[in-house]
């Protein structure tokens, strides 16, 4: 084989390669890229059915309720205008708590409310989660718009 | 005072270091010897004003020194004097320190190992890790400097983050620089081969063991940091695809392309500009590791502090150092030239697949971290990227390259014929497919598990098998002992890491495929069961630790009716940093782990509980001690040790093409 044929077939295989990752990379992001949406876009109903999105803010006030089992829980996640339901089955990270920040994945079930398979909170008592952060001051701009004055509580977490 | 001295020594340590970076280049251009002969002196001065000011940083955190910013953030006075030393790199100044002690070493250890080294290629490798050492002095002394005094103090520091409490915090992070910081001589090496056009198999031979080394020490960091998130963060995971793990993840993989090419390097005289690259991005990348981790553009335990100047610094720093290392690359390289033919089918075509799946690799593992980042910044969204993206993409092309790493070292250099090689492998290919076909059919695994084993039996009867061979062909009449010392070691480090590959992936495939986990909520006195093993919770009491109150459950574990464990979960509570914190009880086991943590109490007093049963998650563990002590035995090589007199006899004559390794 000559030089010329031996480096074309190497470089054909790098190229086979290289387009292989390529592609994998491409079908990887098309299925497991998780978005994510403040409560106001879940209510909205901009959040997609069936598939796994992320859903951040804070955990309101004297929402948390245990089932009887002792290992379901439900509260709900706010932006200050709007909350939703999320249920989640297992041990809660350890920072999580009511009135701080959090974010769940997972995926919207029936009525409205969202299962969670995952739930993050912040890793020390300063840091709130970038996206919680986010969806609080998305809430914050719509309230004022619409001319509501914002609540006190959320907007000292926010930084 | 001591601050004040530390802050004294790291100005010296940046003045010496801008010696070293400028006038032994200069002085290789002018061919001036005394010029040239500065390099190692300014390392060993600079070296010696690093540590001084590391010690100075120590010391403040020994005594308590709150009026330092840096120990009232990361320390308090009841904090443990063992953690108040790893204290000195719980955040981001003291990492940088760290990080410019660690390049000071390997700066030294260049210095004093490589007399043997051309008076000029050593002053150009000093002199280019003279450029990194006063990229990272001055970024420390003008945007994070550790000394910085606020007067008058607070009277307590506001205690390390109670995650960092741990072992892990004292051996992971140095051990990982360690690692980062390494392939700096392997950059130095490559651009001091750029700047003067000379590549050769010496040129390999003395960048080899430096490589090996810091990547041997990245493998040990990676290992502990994964070790300790087993333990500590409390859920379990060995492993999340977290960015911070991917920036050290990375590295290694580029690492990893680097060793095996140089071996191609020193071995055949090829892939000479593709080590080069190869040298450059690694290097970039484990820059990148330290940007990502440390600029605060990652949401994690590891980005303490977050000041977008800090992070803007680095990716600067990183743009010349990536960017002008590439455009010398760009112009220079056609110098070196590319080096030894070879045939499609021989062992260097395959360590080229292999160079190229492990840089395939890290490349979409570089997309998946840094894309939710960019459509971030843009505003065009917020996405994450989590284990499922990793898993699809990382898996696949590892299959091959696994399937690979059993048959590289059966195939000689330069030339093989498949049927030759197909018969050396015949019977450990039906040996697999049977495996494969008894783990489908009998064991009725999942077809993840029966690959995954599969591979791993692959990999570790061929090295078994390749090693045989090999000492059955040493001459007649000497013993084993003899036969096993006669083969370099560098031999002995290949398959040493190929066969902690093997254990690795068993513990991977039979931890994925396999664990499972229960939750239940439980009053003292009740039990759960999870598979064979019945845990009862039977006793709590609340305990008192040096900065934190706990409360401590006693779970006994039976199997039937044998007895198989009691461990002690706690649920502690850090009462300086109002913290919380789940500390998990693990019965380690050579073919399984139990593992149970502890949530919250519910009013009425029944603890959630989550138990575990991890299969052989320690052989993950053991597989990562292999492949680094493959690593350590390369390193240590007697060939690398040669004194010059031999090296300059004649270069080594190419060994007989089957037995010759990697």
């Amino acid at each position: 084989m000559k030089t010329r044929h031996k480096r074309l077939i190497l470089v054909l295989t790098g190229l086979t390669l290289l387009g292989l990752g390529a592609w994998l990379v491409l079908s990887a992001f098309e299925k497991n890229l998780v978005f994510f949406f403040t409560p106001s876009q879940v209510v909205a109903g901009q959040a997609p059915h069936n598939r796994s999105f992320r859903i951040g803010g804070m955990v309101e006030k004297g929402s948390l309720q245990r089932q009887a089992d002792g290992v379901t829980v439900s509260f709900w996640v706010t932006d200050t205008v709007q909350r939703v339901r999320v249920h989640y089955r297992g041990m809660l990270p350890d920072l999580f708590k009511e009135g701080k920040g959090v974010v769940a994945q997972g995926k919207l079930g029936p009525n409205s409310t969202f299962a969670a398979e995952e739930v993050l909170a912040k890793h020390d008592e300063n840091y709130m989660p970038p996206e919680a952060a986010y969806a609080l001051t998305k809430g914050q701009e719509i309230k004022a718009k619409t001319g509501t004055a914002p609540v006190t509580a959320a907007s000292k977490d926010v930084k | 005072m001591i601050p004040e001295l530390g802050n004294l020594a790291l100005m010296l340590a940046l003045c010496l270091a801008g010696v070293q970076a400028t006038l032994p280049i200069v002085g290789t251009f002018q061919n001036n010897a005394r010029w040239m002969a500065l390099a190692g002196s300014a390392a060993a001065g600079q070296c010696l004003f690093v540590v001084l000011a590391f010690a100075s940083l120590m010391a403040s955190f020994i005594q308590n020194d709150f009026s330092v910013a840096y120990v009232a953030a990361n320390s308090n006075s009841l904090l443990p004097v063992f953690f108040r030393i790893a204290g000195v790199w719980g955040g981001h100044e003291g990492s940088l320190l760290l990080w410019t002690l660690m390049l000071a070493l390997w700066t030294l250890a260049v210095v004093l190992l490589s007399r043997q080294l051309p008076r000029a290629t050593l002053a150009r490798i000093l002199g280019v890790m003279g450029w990194i050492s006063i990229g990272f002095l001055v970024f420390m002394l003008f945007t994070s400097n550790p000394f910085e005094r606020t007067l008058p103090g607070p009277v307590d520091g506001r205690d390390l983050n109670p995650l960092l409490q741990d072992l892990g915090m004292i051996v992971h992070p140095p051990l990982l620089y360690m690692g980062y910081v390494g392939f700096s001589v392997a950059f130095a090496f490559s651009i001091a081969a750029l700047i003067s056009g000379e590549l050769d198999a010496t040129w390999a031979r003395w960048s080899r063991p430096w490589t090996l080394v810091a990547w041997m020490f990245l493998t040990l960091g990676i290992f502990c940091g994964s070790f300790w998130a087993y333990y500590e963060l409390g859920w379990g995971g060995w492993w999340f695809w977290d960015a911070v793990e991917n920036a050290s993840f990375m590295p290694w993989l580029l690492g990893t392309a680097l060793i095996h090419s140089l071996a191609v390097t020193e071995k055949r005289g090829s892939f000479k500009s593709w080590t080069v690259l190869l040298a450059i991005l690694t290097f970039s990348l484990s820059l990148l590791g330290t940007f990502l981790v440390r600029s605060g553009v990652l949401t994690s335990v590891h980005a303490f502090a977050t000041d977008p100047r800090r992070g803007f610094y680095i990716l600067i720093f990183l743009a010349i150092v990536t960017g002008g290392s590439l455009a010398l690359y760009a112009w220079r390289a056609p110098k070196i030239g590319l080096g030894g033919q070879f045939s499609l089918f021989s062992r260097e075509a395959l360590l080229l697949v292999n160079n190229v799946l492990l840089v395939v690799a890290a490349g979409t593992i570089l997309l998946g971290t840094l894309y939710p980042l960019f459509l971030d910044a843009l505003n065009l969204g917020k996405i994450s990227v989590g284990p499922p993206y990793f898993e699809a993409v990382f898996v696949p092309l590892m299959i091959p390259l696994l399937l690979l790493t059993a048959v590289g070292p059966f195939l000689a250099w330069k030339n093989d014929s498949i049927q030759a090689v197909l018969g050396r492998l015949r019977w450990l290919a039906l040996g697999a497919a049977v495996v494969a076909a008894l783990a489908l059919l009998v064991f009725k695994t999942s077809v993840m598990v029966a690959v995954g084993v599969t591979l791993a039996l692959w990999i570790l009867f061929a090295t078994l098998w390749q090693v045989v061979q090999r000492l059955w062909h040493a001459p007649a009449g000497t013993s084993l002992r003899q036969r096993i010392s006669r083969q370099p070691r560098s031999y002995w480090g290949m398959v040493m890491a190929h066969a902690g590959i093997g254990i690795f992936v068993v513990g991977v495939t039979l931890v994925k495929g396999m664990e499972s986990a229960q939750d239940a909520s439980l009053h003292v006195g009740q039990s759960v069961t999870l598979g064979a093993y019945e845990f009862t919770f039977s006793a709590l009491k609340k305990i008192q630790g040096p900065n934190y109150i706990a409360a401590r459950g006693t779970f006994e574990v039976r199997r039937g009716a044998d007895s198989v464990a009691t461990l002690h979960p706690e649920k502690r509570f850090y009462t300086v940093q109002k913290m919380p914190m789940t500390e998990a009880a693990i019965d380690r086991g050579f073919t399984r782990d139990l593992y149970v943590s502890i949530g919250e109490a519910a009013p009425d007093g029944a603890w959630l509980v989550r138990v575990q049963h991890k299969p052989f998650v320690s052989w993950i563990w053991a597989g990562c001690l292999a492949i680094a002590l493959g690593g350590a035995l390369a390193a240590s090589d007697r060939r690398y040790r040669m004194g010059a007199r031999q090296r300059a006899a004649a270069s080594p004559p190419i060994s007989s093409p089957v037995h010759s390794f990697v």
